[in-house]
């Protein structure tokens, strides 16, 4: 299929399409307005239904009905936003149903500001809501893989019967790049026979719920959404290694950063010093094994983040005191260049010598 | 023998967990008739609330999703928007719809969703144990205002019907109530209108319901209806606020 140049956020929307969803609600929040308003112009034209919420509370709460009649629903907001969705992504996971939240971030808290920012990895990847639940998380670095991991989250969501969450910031969501439309990864998905479709008269009646009032029956219930969470955790991890194979310095970045920390190594590579990077592509699970396949070379390692520092925890559980774990951060809006990447690196590498 | 009375196909053969003398059994009992009688039970999606008829996704013999506190109109307007051709109810009570709820409700009657509201309004919370709802009347004891209701700190109750009436997508308003046979028969024929109207595709339609919660309310099955007569008739007048041919 030939290349189209598209925004992030309507390419995600296109993705999604292509992908089977034929039902949007949403709420209008910068900077992911283009998808929505991309639903809105062409769901109709495939009998599809969008539906402007009154709020992000009552839009990730009709996405859980439509989640329920076993249809591809699909939501998106940004970071003010997403912590409203959160009771209903609780719910939704509680009651295993499938569906795709997409998250284009800002800088926070509170109302913050309308540039990118990773500062929602704490709240994206803990879950936001309340209970034991996990959902998988996807940061997508460039526009193609955005569209590629949504239309791969339509099917992971309906594998494990869970929710699916694109994280992208607002770099990802505004800029154009060429992408192209590619077919998902067959997977034998199991039949929606859990639906409220309606009985026709010809099976019990279906209930969806996320309610056991009996402490055993949820303890139960908890270690099975536990079991399947464990399952995710075996197979959907995914990340990149770059230049890693004889790094001294290790980076680990994910998203729009991500990209700013491949220019930062090459460029220290030119100057001599030997630069990696490790580029989680799912935020949760974590890829905990790409740290075990360091390099003896290795010195050190700096996460990178556009926050004050979140996903720094994650890399500090995966290398388990092997190497030093350093930061690097821009929040509230900030885009990190390669050079200040690049002077922090050297000034570690300096002390670690 | 002929069969005179039986149980309706509406409801499952669950034993309901209500205190003796609540009527959310009655109201739960009209509806499975209503749905049965309409022969749309294999078409029917329920969205069951958060309160005391939290557990109506057992009750109800059809299709049921559970929701979130209030957000049961959100959950509905999501299933009927993907299945335009289902029967889709909520079942709310009146902290659930008048309180927590309210921009659901609202915006759905606001957007005018082809689904039918059965709004419980029992004039306090029962299931978290007689705390103050919206609806709850002045010098009305609950546990949150242990001196009754006070309008100057806390606001007259919230008359959810007339508020709705005034909203153009709500096209069907209509206030009964189950204290008595005559009342529960008007409040059976209310809530097959409302259905009919959702199954002929004209909009949202909602049927407040006045119900008794003895428990909370701290008096016998029999007082309570005699007090849900004496107080709550008087400030929440029965009676219908909008029909689809009104606006003709
Ligand atoms: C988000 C949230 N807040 C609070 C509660 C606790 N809660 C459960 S039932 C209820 C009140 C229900 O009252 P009402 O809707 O009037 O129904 P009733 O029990 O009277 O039938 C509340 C506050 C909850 N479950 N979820
Ligand atoms: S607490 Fe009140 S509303 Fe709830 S079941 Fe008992 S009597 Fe009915």
């Amino acid at each position: 299929m030939a290349k189209v140049l598209m925004k992030g956020n309507e390419a995600i929307g296109a993705a999604a399409i292509k992908a089977g969803c034929k039902y949007f609600f949403g709420y209008p929040i910068t900077p992911q307005n283009e998808l929505p308003e991309f639903m809105s112009k062409e769901l109709p034209k495939v009998e599809g239904v969008f539906v402007q919420a009154e709020s992000e509370v009552a839009a990730i709460n009709m996405i859980y009905g439509g989640a329920g009649t076993g249809a591809r629903v699909m939501t998106s907001s940004s970071s003010p936003g997403m912590a409203l969705k959160q009771e209903g992504i609780s719910y939704i996971a509680g009651a295993e149903l499938p569906c795709v939240i997409v998250n284009i971030s800002r800088g926070g808290p509170g109302l913050g500001g309308i540039q990118p920012s990773q500062a929602d990895y704490f709240m994206s990847t803990r879950g936001g809501g309340n209970g034991d639940y996990r959902h998988l998380v996807y940061a997508p670095a460039t526009i193609q893989e955005a569209v590629d991991l949504t239309i791969e989250a339509f099917n992971v969501a309906d594998y494990y019967r869970n929710p699916v969450l694109i994280l992208a910031d607002g770099m990802t969501g505004q800029m154009m790049e060429p992408v192209e439309f590619n077919e998902p990864t067959k997977r034998d998905l199991p039949a929606k026979d859990w639906a409220t479709t309606g009985t026709k008269g010809k099976r019990k009646p279906n209930i969806i719920n996320s309610l056991a009032l009996d402490p055993a029956e949820l303890e139960k219930h908890n270690w099975r959404l536990d079991a399947k969470y464990k399952d995710m955790e075996k197979k959907e991890v995914r990340h990149e290694m770059y230049q890693m194979d004889d790094a001294e310095v290790v980076f680990v970045a994910y998203g729009t950063t991500s990209r700013i920390v491949k220019n930062a190594v090459d460029a220290l590579r030119e100057e001599g010093i030997k630069a990696g990077l490790i580029r989680p592509i799912t935020l949760w699970p974590f890829p905990m094994k790409a740290f075990t396949d360091i390099p003896e070379s290795a010195k050190a390692i700096i996460s990178v983040e556009m926050s004050t520092g979140q996903m720094v925890d994650d890399v500090k559980i995966a290398n388990e005191g092997r190497l030093p774990v350093h930061f690097y951060g821009r929040p509230g809006g900030m885009i990190p260049s390669p050079e200040e990447i690049m002077k922090n690196a050297k000034e570690i590498l300096g002390g670690v010598k | 023998m002929s069969v005179v009375f039986k149980k309706t196909e509406g409801l499952t053969d669950k034993q309901t967990h209500y205190c003796p003398g609540c009527t959310h059994g009655i109201i739960h009992r009209l509806v499975g008739e209503v749905l049965e009688e309409l022969g749309v039970l294999g078409e029917t999606v329920g969205v069951a609330p958060v309160g005391c008829s939290v557990l109506a996704y057992d009750y109800f013999n059809c299709d049921m999703h559970e929701a979130a506190h209030g957000r049961a109109p959100a959950v509905a307007t999501g299933i009927k928007r993907i299945l335009p051709k289902n029967v889709v109810f909520t079942y709310q009570g009146d902290g659930d719809l008048a309180s927590i709820g309210t921009a659901e409700i609202i915006h759905a009657a606001h957007r005018s969703e082809k689904f039918t509201t059965i709004f419980v309004n029992n004039a306090i919370y029962g299931m978290t144990g007689g705390q103050m709802a919206p609806t709850t009347l002045i010098g009305q004891k609950a546990t949150t205002a242990p001196l009754g209701r006070d309008a100057a700190t806390t606001g007259m109750p919230l008359k959810m019907s007339e508020m709705l009436a005034t909203i153009d997508g709500a096209v069907f308003v209509e206030r009964v109530s189950v204290h008595n046979v005559p009342n529960i028969r008007k409040a059976k024929k209310a809530i097959k209108k409302a259905f009919e109207i959702q199954l002929e595709g004209k909009g949202f339609g909602i049927v407040e319901v006045l119900s008794t919660c003895p428990t909370n309310w701290g008096l016998t099955p029999v007082e309570s209806l005699q007090w849900l007569e004496e107080n709550m008739l008087p400030y929440y007048p029965l009676g219908n606020f909008r029909t689809p041919e009104e606006g003709k």
